[in-house]
């Protein structure tokens, strides 16, 4: 039971309305047949996960079940949630929880600048040495929002004005954080679509210059917006090929998107889910924990 | 796994190529991965289904056409229903003309693109010689309203803000301000919200009650998954908007979920947003999604140009040399004039299905008929008729008046005479087809004279896909 205890906010609503699909389920059929199949299959597509990703995993099950021998969609519905977890690689904890620089990259839109000053807020909170850079140079205004979130966190904030070279203010920030013995470097990017070359090589050199420069380890978090449908797994390739990702954050999931692709990128790309944004608020950060994302998108049936 | 959707299509055709008729178990191969294609082009799974169902009825009826092949008739079937679901007309902004100010309010979840349509929309509106005014409702994202003054500034378009914290009194002031300032119409930017926040749903209710739009427009992130449906049915039920723009546009992104706010809402989608630049607002075009949610290219526009350019005559003509086995180097030449015409080789080959991939590879090399059109200038009258007669000293002068080497003359000849070895073989396959099938043995053998031209004319990994396919698809578009 503890287990779902602090998924209360965000996720909750992605989990009541797939269990809806699921109860529904189970009281059409209780029987493990092809109506349960193809509702299963119709359920996991709705979280986003992707066609391919849903009848993947619904392959996978429906052997399983022959092998197992489940008697009917209860143990079925276990064992996908054991299957969706482990989907998910571990190692998300220790991309922001060592010290580093961190740097945010995502489309446009994908909630960059706020999960930064989460994260900011977070890691003052828990007594750490922060420093931002404002690595958004060409976004009208965004310097001026993460000053915003940067007096609400209480940390320091590196700033240059609209159109400066995004690198330098990089640099900047990571000198900066050493003279003042910052142990975590928060550095926001202004957002970008993965299809715009030039753009992706703004980034690549940015991304170049902060790890010359870098005296700590430097880490590269995409961080996609949970409504996103397939494209987001063009985005995360995209990003990982020209960057070398080291994980995601999934953001937005206090509406009713259930982040599905997270799992696809998770499966595809082997790439640690590193938070989850599930609000507006300065602590609407989640951690993210395999199971409980699991349990979130499917129902928790076991402790009904 | 496929990487994208013109991969998916391409292969269910491959599949059905060569096939004559269309069994119902290959109509439910097909549609099996047109529903797969769709899912992952993000159309609501709802949308897909009954969709899948039309479509197949469709390809079931007896009069799909004869003319076409199979693939061709099941992209037809499936584009045709695509368009019509995504509403068969554009569909322009609605103005008042004698209210001052009009006012549009545009509404959408958080970082799906409002600010940026506001400034767009502006400039829009002033380059067809309104006079606007954005009114900046954000009051809740750190220096939202700094965003917009910014974006105002720079497309040369007044910004109302004030520190006021509540949204209605700030729009009702900003439209106060566009009647004293003789503004005639205001687009009302307002903060991003979930549509699960009962709270800011129910202020944008308020705001709208307040500014009485005379179009709300909500705007919709292209890559948005399964979950716009939910989206979209809330705010139409709450602030019940009249059209949707679609954003970031400019991305990969298929957008399938034009097609599910089309089915939810019904609502049609009003413009597309496709880049960082205050110009990039574009009138929404059914057809055109269609074919980007399928994946298909801009077949349409190259088939115009296509008919533009093609005459029945010439090809009648070369058609009956082809027939004759007598191919000279005249037809090279006539070719490419006509390719070129159209755009060239790059823009015919990107507008075909597959065609993008193939030119980001590299693999079409887009010059190579130039290259042939000089060597072939080259040539004396009497050597492009009769190309036996070059001989080494012939090939020598060509080279030096075409300023290339003598290879790649010899290059030419040795493609020319190949194609001219396949046309024979094809020739005779062809009329030993036609007499067996009882068809009209000059349509095939105009059929089989043409399907040679794709590779003859030196693109690569084209498939196939030649000048009869080209005038299939277009037969198949009217």
């Amino acid at each position: 039971m503890g287990l779902f205890s602090r998924f209360t906010e965000g996720l909750q609503k992605s989990r009541e309305s797939f269990r809806e699909d699921v109860n529904l389920l189970l009281n059409r059929a209780p029987k493990v047949d092809e109506e349960f199949w193809d509702g299963l299959e119709e359920a996991l597509i709705m979280s986003d996960m992707g066609g391919y990703s849903a009848s993947t995993i619904v392959d996978k099950l429906r052997n399983e079940a022959v092998r197992k021998g489940y008697r009917d969609a209860r143990d079925v519905l276990a064992a996908l949630n054991d299957q969706i977890a482990g989907e998910f690689v571990d190692g998300g904890d220790a991309i922001l929880g060592e010290d580093g620089i961190v740097l945010f990259v995502g489309v446009n839109g994908s909630g960059k600048t706020t999960t930064v000053g989460k994260i900011a807020k977070q890691a003052k909170d828990a007594g750490r040495t922060v420093i931002l850079g404002s690595g958004d140079t060409f976004r009208a205004a965004a310097i001026e929002q993460l000053e915003v979130w940067a007096e609400r966190a209480d940390v320091e904030i590196v700033a240059r004005e609209r159109g400066s070279d995004p690198a330098s203010v990089c640099y900047e920030t990571i000198e900066r954080g050493e003279q003042v013995g910052a142990n975590l470097v928060l550095i926001d990017t202004a957002g970008r679509l993965h299809t715009s070359a030039d753009l992706m090589r703004e980034l690549e050199k940015v991304v170049n210059v902060v790890r010359k420069r870098a005296n700590m380890p430097v880490r590269l978090v995409l961080v996609i917006d949970a409504t996103t449908g397939q494209n987001g797994l063009q985005q995360a390739r995209e990003f990982n090929g020209a960057l070398d990702l080291d994980g995601v954050i999934i953001t937005k999931l206090d509406g009713t998107a259930k982040g599905g692709i997270a799992v696809a990128v998770a499966h595809y790309l082997k790439l640690p889910i590193v938070k989850l944004g599930v609000g507006e608020q300065l602590d609407d950060l989640k951690d993210f924990d395999a199971k409980e994302y699991a349990a979130a998108l499917i129902g928790d049936f076991g402790t009904e | 796994m496929f990487d994208n959707l013109q991969d998916q299509l391409q292969e269910v055709f491959d599949d059905l190529k060569g096939k004559g008729r269309l069994s119902e178990a290959d109509i439910s191969v097909a549609m099996r991965r047109v529903r797969m294609a769709l899912l992952e082009a993000d159309v609501s799974f709802k949308v897909v289904k009954s969709f899948v169902t039309k479509a197949t009825a469709r390809c079931m009826e007896a009069d799909v056409l004869e003319s076409l092949t199979p693939a061709q008739n099941v992209i037809k079937v499936v584009l045709d229903e695509l368009t019509s679901l995504l509403g068969e007309s554009e569909s322009k902004l609605e103005l008042a003309p004698n209210k001052q100010p009009n006012v549009i309010m545009l509404v959408g979840l958080q970082g799906s693109g409002k600010t940026t349509a506001a400034a767009k929309l502006a400039y829009l509106l002033k380059r067809e010689g309104h006079n606007p005014l954005l009114i900046a409702c954000d009051v809740y994202r750190p220096a939202a309203a700094d965003q917009l003054e910014t974006l105002g500034g720079e497309i040369g378009v007044r910004v109302y803000r004030s520190d006021e914290k509540d949204p209605v009194a700030i729009a009702k002031a900003g439209i106060r301000d566009a009647i004293d300032n003789l503004k005639d119409v205001c687009i009302v930017d307002t903060a991003g919200r979930l549509h699960v926040d009962e709270d800011m749903m129910a202020e944008a209710e308020s705001i709208k009650a307040a500014v009485d739009p005379d179009e709300v427009l909500m705007v919709v992130d292209a890559m948005t998954g399964q979950d716009v449906v939910n989206v979209v049915e809330t705010f139409s039920e709450r602030v019940e908007f009249d059209g949707v723009i679609m954003s970031k546009m400019d991305g990969d992104a298929r957008g399938g979920g034009a097609l599910s706010v089309r089915e939810a809402t019904g609502k049609p989608i009003k413009f597309i947003s496709s880049g960082e630049k205050p110009d990039s607002l574009e009138v929404f075009h059914p057809d055109r999604m269609a074919r980007r949610i399928l994946g298909m290219g801009d077949v349409v526009s190259l088939i115009e140009s296509a008919v533009k350019v093609q005459q029945e005559e010439e090809e009648a003509e070369a058609t009956e040399r082809l027939r004759k086995m007598d191919l000279n180097l005249n037809d090279f030449l006539d070719m490419n004039r006509q390719i070129r015409k159209m755009g060239g080789v790059g823009k015919l080959i990107s507008a075909l299905p597959g065609g993008d991939r193939m030119m980001s590879q590299g693999q079409v090399d887009e010059h190579a008929l130039d290259r042939m059109e000089v060597i072939i200038n080259s040539m004396t009258k009497q050597e492009r008729e009769k190309p036996d007669i070059i001989n080494g000293s012939r090939r020598a002068r060509i080279a030096a008046g075409a300023g290339v080497t003598v290879t790649a003359v010899n290059q030419l000849l040795k493609q020319y005479s190949e194609t001219r070895k396949q046309v024979k073989k094809m020739m005779s396959q062809y009329s030993d087809m036609s007499n067996n099938s009882g068809r009209g043995r000059g349509k095939k053998g105009k059929k089989g004279g043409k399907k040679r031209r794709g590779p003859r004319m030196g693109m690569p990994g084209l498939g196939g896909m030649s000048m009869a396919d080209i005038k299939k698809i277009q037969e198949m578009m009217e």
